[in-house]
């Protein structure tokens, strides 16, 4: 599904960030991504969604080639790709229903149509008392949902997450996983980028661990 | 928004955020710009149809001045000369200014109480010709003064000549300013509008990364933006029609003044022709057009910045 092949990164002239970094992402597969802050796991995401381009290395997406991918067939494959941004991401004038509704508004679907889906995972993620709530009025854990209930709501291919768990206390933590967990079962692979040992410990899952540039996969 | 807002969801919100003080600052800056290129667009129209009045004004009228003498029959001069021209094609009337208009004409500079017997005054026959088919000025100029020597045919041709020269430099250099007016009409839209979406920045990134095509976050972005330009232009447009209404109405009201007078002579009563508003509505439309040209482009660079970011510059 997804495989980086001696991928290398540098922001400007500083060195590597991410060396010779190979791995593959299979179908319908679950991984942990860690390491130490600074280590890189924001920048390999960013990498696996082509919101950057690799400064060496292959990186093939789908089966293709993101280096010689035409422009405009990235909106298509962004669609199979649902992504939780660290800092969220929400639109603050759109309510939470109109945000989590955002990636089906953009592929043309009829609001009647996803009505009902987005309130059904907007109760899942606890939130179904707020639909109409704009995205200021949320506590951390809450915007933390809502950003994940958008990246989910197409039913992606892959999902990344990075620090998923980063603002909820450890039961809304066990949920959100139980539900990552969930969606995985049901066919999306899934990647979490956490620092968070206790939220890996719960699930047997493949590891991929960052440590100066280099990643190593257990698992 | 109450935390136990359990109702239904509104209405789609638009995607992109309805109001914002950079959206409030592009209006005015376009409202204020579009206020000087209308009031310029209504200038140059008021000079180029005055200059036009005054061109036709002044070659519609020839002049026959005699000029008195000792034991000369003025009078009888006047007849004589109003008769001459009025045998030739393309005269409309041949009219002889009578003692008291003569009178009249000289009361401002004179004042009133004069004799016109005792003052060495020439006298006037004014010539009304037919500006598509007018007569032979040359033919006229040579009978009348075989007819009556001391009397001079004057056809207004150095006028009108010297008329159209400044009329077509007024006319020019009113071009000239539109022209600059113009130009930063379009850099106020462009750089405004480019102002206002710097703001929605986020914006256009999370559209992108939740898979919206390029096309569909343009469009998103045109029609907000269009919608302001339009505002702020239509507010422009409409301060200056009401600039033009308003002079208009008060020249109008004032005209019995001096100085008005003078004023008339030059730009008629301050009534702006069809150009004038259809100028308005142009400088409305070109707006309009422009920040949804410049919206589309602007956006479209954004996405491309944000696909073709690399980690290292120098890639």
């Amino acid at each position: 599904m997804i495989r980086f092949d001696n991928v290398g990164l540098r922001y400007g002239l500083e060195p590597e960030v991410l060396s010779d970094v190979s791995f593959h992402i299979p179908a319908q597969s679950f991984q942990f991504l860690t390491g130490p802050s600074g280590a890189g796991k924001t920048s390999l995401l960013r990498l696996l969604f082509m919101s950057l381009r690799p400064t060496r290395g292959q990186i093939t997406l789908f089966g293709k080639d993101v280096l010689s991918l035409d422009r405009n067939e990235m909106p298509m494959l962004r669609r199979r790709i649902g992504v939780v941004f660290q800092d969220f991401r929400l639109l603050s004038h759109m309510s939470i229903f109109e945000n989590v509704a955002l990636p089906l508004r953009v592929r043309g679907k009829d609001a009647a149509s996803y009505r009902h889906d987005v309130t059904e995972l907007l109760d899942w993620v606890g939130l179904g008392d707020k639909l109409n709530a704009l995205p200021p009025v949320l506590s951390g854990g809450e915007k933390q949902r809502v950003a994940i209930a958008r990246a989910l709501i197409d039913q992606p291919e892959i999902l990344l997450a990075d620090e998923p768990t980063g603002n909820v206390d450890p039961s809304m933590a066990r949920r959100l996983l139980r539900l990552f967990i969930e969606l995985n079962r049901s066919g999306t692979a899934v990647i979490i980028a956490t620092h968070d040992l206790g939220l890996m410990e719960q699930v047997d899952a493949r590891r991929m661990i960052l440590s100066n540039g280099h990643l190593d996969v257990f698992g | 928004m109450s935390d136990q807002d359990t109702s239904p969801p509104p209405p789609t919100s638009p995607i992109v955020p309805p109001g914002n003080i950079a959206g409030q600052a592009m209006a005015l800056v376009v409202a204020i710009m579009s206020f000087l290129a209308c009031l310029t667009v209504g200038g140059v129209s008021l000079v180029g149809q005055s200059a036009a009045t005054w061109q036709s004004q002044i070659s519609r009228e020839a002049t026959v001045q005699i000029r008195p003498a000792r034991d000369f029959d003025i009078e009888t001069a006047l007849v004589e000369a109003q008769a001459i021209a009025a045998g030739y094609d393309g005269v409309r009337s041949a009219r002889i200014i009578d003692r008291e208009e003569t009178l009249g004409l000289l009361e401002p500079w004179l004042g009133g109480g004069l004799g016109l017997d005792e003052l060495p005054v020439p006298r006037l026959v004014v010539i009304t010709i037919d500006e598509a088919a007018p007569p032979d000025f040359d033919g006229m100029r040579v009978a009348i003064t075989e007819a009556v020597p001391n009397a001079t045919l004057d056809d207004h041709r150095a006028w009108v000549g010297r008329l159209v020269a400044m009329a077509r430099t007024t006319t020019l250099a009113g071009l000239g300013v539109l022209a600059l007016v113009m130009a930063a009409l379009v850099m106020t839209v462009v750089f405004a509008t480019r102002g206002a979406l710097a703001g929605n920045h986020d914006v256009i990134e999370v559209l992108h990364f939740v898979g919206a095509r390029a096309g569909f976050i343009a469009r998103q972005f045109e029609r907000r933006f269009m919608i302001i330009g339009l505002q702020g232009a239509a507010a422009g447009g409409a301060a200056a029609v009401a600039v033009f209404v308003v002079t208009g109405f008060w020249a109008s009201r004032n005209l019995t003044s001096a100085e008005n007078e003078q004023l008339s002579a030059f730009f008629g009563d301050f009534s702006m022709g069809v150009s004038a508003y259809v100028g308005v509505a142009l400088v409305i439309a070109l707006v309009g057009m422009l920040t949804m040209i410049t919206t589309r482009i602007t956006v479209l660079r954004v996405l491309y910045e944000i696909d073709e970011k690399r980690a290292d510059p120098a890639m």
